[in-house]
């Protein structure tokens, strides 16, 4: 019993004191885990925010994006060009889903619209595959990769840059939707799309839009999950961990996104390293659900989500 | 404000809406004049807020044709019709109860705002000036409609009477030509209800904006309104001046269900 105790409680702790450098090296870990599954969250967000959709195709977004950038790559176009064309291509895919899903299930209710998105899901990975192929494929847009030594704390630069990137996507959509005049109707037609309509908000035109912003935070996701583990199908399922990245950050929160994002990044690799071996390891498969869960039983609007009150 | 082609500001003419076999609508005409206040009544499922769902775009008749200001506008969408300067209420309160009372009479001012999207988001040069004018035009409304207090608060968390004051200033903030409010007293008690009396009256006299509101209850409705037109399932019964339609036998009959012979 008092052995149990101490592994949990002292253990762990005399560990990371016992070798700050490597509980340093673990943080940055877990940090750039969290910041992964933060940008595909933001793009949950982002779409939940505006539309009050649950994109399940969000993750497919980021694989197809990645898809089609190293598509392009590989067929020797230059990469600021194939940056381009890439967004180019989700732009379209805005436009397309607007078109061909959105506005037919308009005034449906929200679940009819989520089980489009999975529909969608299962369309854009078929579709992924057949023009470019099923193979794992290795995303290289230059970014820098080396790693050197501060403080005897080994840093990566790729890490270094998702997290700058991450850092400047929040505060470009932050500003995007709280001072812009089309942030301003995205957070209109999210609260009340009659209302929305009636003080001459184009629905249209505000869906495009928000699906083209979170294909655009998907190209970012897919270059930064591409350079560190390669473009595979399995991309598609880092949709599913950053489920649990909303429910403790909120649904419609872009702070919340990125704080959640780093609490399960940084908390499952933590208790992966620190207290993974008394169960055996392969916490970092469960922890963030159960961490989750517990959220939903105590804070169920998440840390920053606004808490609706209906009045009965 | 008003400018244009001569005649009423907005012209229903012989417009039917069905719903499936159910007829909403039977046609109904109705002219609204420049400047002045116009009631629609009739008892419940008479068909007002449907006229009222035509006029701003969100129904289109199955026959019959809108003439706003001079021009056929039968058939345009929502967000064409509020371009237009048709600024609506809503009977059960619509607005964004995430969002402040400021930001929700921002929103209103949406159409009146152009300019740069990269301006904007840098909050910088004409994009600042025009956001400053816009906010000293909605804090004039904030003034008009006595809301100071509320300005920063959350619409969600306003009680009902001040919900409905604050969709009246979001409307307002648009600066419309006609005004269309659905059922602007509903659910109110009696000292609500004399605000919102007021606030209409000025609005009409201060700015000069036509109204058009629908109202079950037929007593505040009379003091206030030019005109009055009667609805009951689905056609016009009566119209014209207060005085002349509280004495209308058909009127009495659909609201209180009295025969006359």
């Amino acid at each position: 019993m008092t052995e149990l105790v101490y592994g949990i409680a002292v253990a762990p702790f005399k560990d990371m004191v016992g070798s700050p450098a490597f509980f340093a090296e673990v943080l940055i870990g877990g940090v750039f885990a969290g910041l992964m599954y933060s940008l595909v969250a933001l793009g949950f967000v982002l779409i939940f925010k505006a539309s009050g959709v649950f994109n399940f195709a969000q993750g497919v977004m980021v694989l197809f994006a990645a898809l089609t950038l190293v598509g392009l790559l590989e067929r020797g176009v230059p990469v600021v060009a194939a940056l381009v064309l890439t967004t180019g291509v989700m732009v379209a895919l805005a436009w397309a889903i607007e078109r061909v899903v959105l506005r037919p299930l308009v005034n449906q209710e929200h679940i009819i619209l989520f089980m489009a998105t999975i529909g969608l899901t299962f369309f854009l990975e078929g579709f992924g595959e057949m023009v470019w192929g099923a193979n794992v494929k290795k995303l290289d847009i230059g970014l820098p990769d080396r790693s050197f030594i501060v403080a005897g704390v080994q840093i990566n630069q790729l890490e270094m840059s998702a997290a700058a990137t991450a850092a400047i996507l929040v505060t470009v959509l932050g500003v995007f939707f709280q001072r812009t005049r089309v942030g301003r109707a995205l957070r209109a037609v999210a609260d009340d799309h009659e209302a929305a309509l009636s003080i001459g908000i184009p629905l249209k035109t505000i869906w495009i839009i928000v699906w083209s912003v979170a294909g655009i935070v998907a190209i970012v996701a897919g270059i930064m999950w591409g350079a560190k583990s390669g473009v595979q199908f399995s991309l598609s399922l880092i949709a599913l961990k950053s489920l649990p990245v909303l429910i403790l950050g909120g649904f419609t929160s872009v702070p919340g996104a990125i704080v959640g994002g780093l609490i399960i990044g940084v908390g499952e690799k933590v208790g992966e390293v620190y207290w993974g071996p008394l169960v055996g390891g392969a916490i970092e498969n469960w922890f963030a659900y159960v961490l989750a869960l517990a959220f939903l039983l105590v804070r169920p609007q998440g840390l920053f989500g606004e808490k609706i009150i209906e009045r009965v | 404000m008003t400018g244009g082609a001569p005649g009423p500001l907005l012209e229903v003419e012989g417009v039917s809406v069905r719903f499936g076999a159910l007829v909403a609508l039977s046609r109904v005409s109705l002219a609204i004049d420049r400047g002045e206040i116009r009631a629609i009544i009739g008892p419940n499922g008479a068909g007002k807020t449907t006229l009222l769902n035509v006029i701003s775009g969100f129904y289109h008749p199955y026959e019959g044709r809108i003439v706003f200001d001079g021009r056929d506008r039968t058939n345009l969408k929502p967000p064409d019709v509020a371009r237009l300067g048709i600024a609506r209420t809503f009977q059960n309160v619509a607005l964004f109860k995430g969002m402040s009372v400021l930001d929700n009479l921002m929103t209103g001012r949406l159409l009146r705002m152009k300019g740069s999207f990269l301006l904007e988001a840098l909050y910088w040069g004409p994009a600042r000036r025009q956001e400053l004018e816009h906010r000293a035009s909605v804090e004039r409304i904030i003034d008009f409609l006595e809301i100071q207090a509320i300005r920063k608060t959350p619409a969600g968390r306003l009680p009902y009477g001040l919900q409905k004051r604050v969709e009246l200033g979001r409307a307002l903030a648009a600066e419309p030509q006609l005004l269309l409010l659905d059922e602007p007293m509903a659910g109110m008690n009696v000292e609500e209800k004399e605000d919102m009396c007021r606030f209409i009256l000025d609005v009409n006299e201060e700015f000069g904006t036509t109204i058009a509101l629908i109202e079950h209850d037929m007593g505040v409705v009379m003091d206030i309104s030019d005109r009055v037109a009667v609805l009951n399932y689905g056609r016009k019964i009566a119209d014209g001046q207060p005085e002349h339609v509280r004495k209308d036998p058909a009127v009495l009959d659909a609201y209180l269900g009295m025969s006359h012979d």
